[in-house]
This record gives structure tokens, C-alpha cells and sequence, in this order.
């Protein structure tokens, strides 16, 4: 069990910026995310895209923004827990425990849900026999390349993942490619390579096919795929690595007793605080009167949320409102002379 | 201003007034139809607010861009006719529009 004063749920640019208003009082945190990387919504959706409403900062990409952030929070050495998702939340005593899908447990007095849209997830294939197969003849992500060995796998998507790894695969398995239509989207140095690949017959492309039905019954067999007047096709498939981007989903977040407005957590706009002493909900995730989903209110909401978690972590102490420029303090938790 | 119809996979159907300058998914979230939950919140990056768009409509539609059929391709069973509701501004061109929404957004 990890002690902290806060617990982050979420490593987007909120939750990043948590970090700093935290560490500035004094406060330690951990940072628990589902993805692979800090940075949420921007790093997964728009790395590459323009922001144009970040005070002071007339244009930067969803990539330079959480490298920013990132650099802005470094002082604070705060440990990241990536590729978790937190399942349990349970109360004790004026504290909270939470327990992740990597088994690791924490307690703190507050926790801050600077969730986004909730967890990023694979988007799974609508088909109803998709569950049954997932894990033994279905997957969205590669793990351990040798387990793709000598096999015939059918490719869905028509991205960089579904590129990327139809080329890799292709060096020891016979490859399906399978998109809705023609164009594929990609690096252009992977585009020419498919297309060397396809010349060569290593890479067989069916376009514009969808996924249709599955044959087989421990394991999958084939797959019947089909265009959009109906013409329809076997294809002998041990494996089918589908490729399809990835949803958020709000997951257990929902189940945690705390008042909800559709997919938001209801706050009060003083502290941000839920319906639960001591959970705050910052950034896309909570609504108010008057909520607006920008990153720049995120920034706010938790600037107010931290106050009040210090008040709750260390309830002997006063606290003292100071500003960056002048406070001694904060220079000496920045490392600052 | 247009009336806009959103229809469900089972048929279901609402039909609102959009003001000019919103999109068909605003059209939707501000009205409470159900069926469309633009999780991005209209930045062309989820496809959950994917839609059908009535076949006649297609033509007067502002064409879809890039980065809008790439997203595509990540929405539930998409069609022919499947446009992201972000996407579509309304004018008054729209008046009548009809569309309708997948069986599920993700």
C-alpha cells in the first residue's frame, strides 16, 4: 500500500497540472493513467494538432503542450503509474484506498478524477461471436510478436497500426489486409512498402471489404468478409488483428457512488469537489453551470481543487495563499534560487 | 434555421430546430437526442457522433475532408452515407435534413 497525499486519476493535461498546483503547496501525489503515456487525449488524439487557446501560448500541438507540462512538473519527481486502471475505490476512516488493474493498492486523504472522457480501450469489433474469440483468435494489440508466428491472420483498419503491423507480421505469417475502402493512411515510406509487399504477394489486400462472420468454434477458421453491394468472401484466418482506434470508456468511475449528470461528475464549483468528501473531479470530466470542456478550465478547476485537498491533508496547518514570483517557499519546491 | 430529423437504429424519431451555425451534433446534444455522444466534443477525433445521412442529402453536404473519413473508418458499421454530425454546419439549406444514428456510437 502506497501513501501519498493525492491520489491523480488521469494523466492529461489536467492531471498533469495537478502535479504542479499540488507540488507548489507542498502536496505529493501519484498519477494513475490507463494509456501507455502521459499526455491523454492530446498525446492519443491530436498530437500533431493545433491548439490555439492555451493563455500565452499562441499555437502549440497536443504533443508540445504535454511536453510542457511534463517539463513543468519534473521538480516534483512524481512516480507515473501507466497501463492501469483503477477498479476499486473504497473509503477508510477520513481516507481513500484505491486499488488498479496492476494490483497496486494507494491511500490518501483526497483523490482528484481528472479522467477526460474516461479510459482509453481498444474499439472492439461490433460482431457478436468478437467476445467469445477475443484473447484466442481476436486481438487489438500485439504483446509478444511470436506469438503471431506461422499463422494466416486477417488485418482490419486502414491506419499506421494496421499498416505497421501487416509489414511485420509479414515476414513470418501469411497476411490479410482487409479496409473499408480503398485508401489507406499512412507514412508514405509504409504506403510504398505495402505496396512492394503486396507485389511481391507477402501482403494480400481486400478493399472495400468489411468483416462479416466468423467461422470456427474453439478457435477461429476462417472469416467471411463482404463490400457494400453484397458481394461476400472467404478467407482462411487463424488470427484476426483488428485496428480500429481507440474509445474512451468511463469504466468503473461510474459505479463509485458519485453524482453524475449523463457521463459527468457533478461538482461544486468552489472546490470541485463530487457528492464524496475528499474526490475532486477536474478537466472534461465534471460539470457545473456553465462548464466548458477547455483545457484552460481544467487548469483552473484544479488549481481550486488543491486548496481544498490541502486542507484535507494536512488539517493542523493554515493555509497560506502565495503567489510563484514572490513566495520563497515555492522557489525551494521548484528548486529555484 | 433547420428542422433536423434524427431518427434511431429502431426508428425512433425527434425532430428539431438548429440555428444556423451550429453543427448537427450540437443540433442533437443541445436538444437531448439521444443516439449521439460526441465524446471529443467536436474536434473530428472520436467518431462518436457518427451518423447516416438520408442518401439525397449527400450531394449538399460540404465534402467530407481527410482527417473526417479517417475517423470514419473508426466508427461503428460504417456506410456509404456515414458523415461525422461534428461536421455538419447547419443553413438554412438544411431545412428537412434526416439522419439517423448507428446502433451504437463506440
Amino acid at each position: 500500500m502506497i501513501k501519498t497525499d493525492v491520489i491523480i486519476i488521469g494523466a492529461g493535461p489536467v492531471g498533469l497540472f495537478a502535479i504542479h498546483q499540488l507540488g507548489i503547496k507542498g502536496l505529493k501525489a501519484v498519477v494513475i493513467d490507463n494509456l501507455d503515456k502521459p499526455g491523454g487525449q492530446c498525446i492519443e488524439l491530436y498530437p500533431d494538432k493545433p491548439i490555439y487557446d492555451i493563455p500565452a501560448v499562441p499555437e502549440c500541438t497536443g504533443k508540445e503542450l504535454t511536453d510542457r507540462l511534463l517539463e513543468q512538473t519534473k521538480p516534483f519527481k512524481t512516480k507515473f503509474y501507466l497501463n492501469e486502471r483503477v477498479e476499486e475505490v473504497k473509503s477508510i476512516e477520513d481516507n481513500w484506498s484505491i486499488k488498479t488493474s496492476n494490483n497496486n493498492e494507494f491511500i490518501a486523504p483526497n483523490i482528484i478524477i481528472a479522467g477526460g472522457v474516461g479510459s482509453f480501450e481498444p474499439r472492439k469489433l461490433s460482431l457478436k461471436d468478437a467476445d467469445k474469440f477475443e484473447g484466442t483468435s481476436i486481438f487489438y494489440s500485439v504483446k509478444n510478436k511470436d506469438d503471431f508466428k506461422n499463422k494466416n491472420i486477417s488485418i482490419f483498419g486502414g491506419g499506421d497500426s494496421a499498416l505497421d503491423w501487416a509489414l511485420e507480421l509479414s515476414k513470418s505469417s501469411k497476411i490479410t489486409l482487409i479496409h473499408r475502402r480503398k485508401d489507406f493512411r499512412g507514412a508514405q515510406h509504409t504506403l510504398e512498402e505495402i505496396k512492394k509487399s503486396e507485389k511481391q504477394g507477402k501482403i494480400i489486400i481486400k478493399t472495400p471489404f468489411q468483416l462479416n462472420n466468423v467461422e470456427g468454434n474453439e478457435k477461429i477458421q476462417s472469416i467471411t468478409i463482404k463490400d457494400e453491394n453484397g458481394k461476400s468472401e472467404k478467407i482462411k484466418t487463424d488470427v484476426i488483428l483488428s485496428f480500429f482506434g481507440l474509445v474512451m470508456k468511463l469504466g468503473p468511475i461510474a459505479e463509485w457512488g458519485l453524482n453524475m449528470d449523463k457521463k459527468n461528475i457533478s461538482v461544486n464549483p468552489n472546490n470541485f469537489e463530487t457528492n464524496k468528501k475528499g474526490i475532486f473531479a477536474v478537466g472534461d470530466i465534471c460539470t457545473y453551470p456553465g462548464k466548458l470542456k477547455l483545457i484552460l478550465s481544467g487548469f483552473h478547476e484544479v488549481a481550486l481543487a488543491s486548496v481544498e485537498c490541502f486542507k484535507r491533508a494536512r488539517p493542523n496547518e493554515k493555509f497560506k495563499f502565495e503567489f510563484t514570483t514572490s513566495s520563497k517557499t515555492i522557489k525551494d519546491r521548484l528548486g529555484k534560487k | 434555421m433547420a428542422k433536423i430529423t434524427y431518427t434511431d437504429h429502431q426508428g425512433n424519431s425527434k425532430t428539431v430546430d438548429v440555428e444556423n451555425g451550429l453543427s448537427v451534433m450540437e443540433g442533437a446534444i443541445q436538444n437531448d437526442v439521444p443516439g449521439i455522444d460526441a465524446d471529443c466534443g467536436g474536434s473530428m477525433a472520436c467518431a462518436t457522433c457518427h451518423v447516416y445521412v438520408e442518401e439525397k442529402w449527400l450531394d449538399k453536404l460540404s465534402k467530407a475532408e481527410d482527417g473526417e473519413i479517417d475517423m470514419i473508418d473508426m466508427a461503428f458499421e460504417p456506410k456509404k452515407n456515414s458523415r461525422l454530425s461534428c461536421q455538419l454546419i447547419v443553413t438554412n439549406e438544411l431545412n428537412g435534413l434526416k439522419v439517423t444514428t448507428p446502433k451504437k456510437q463506440s
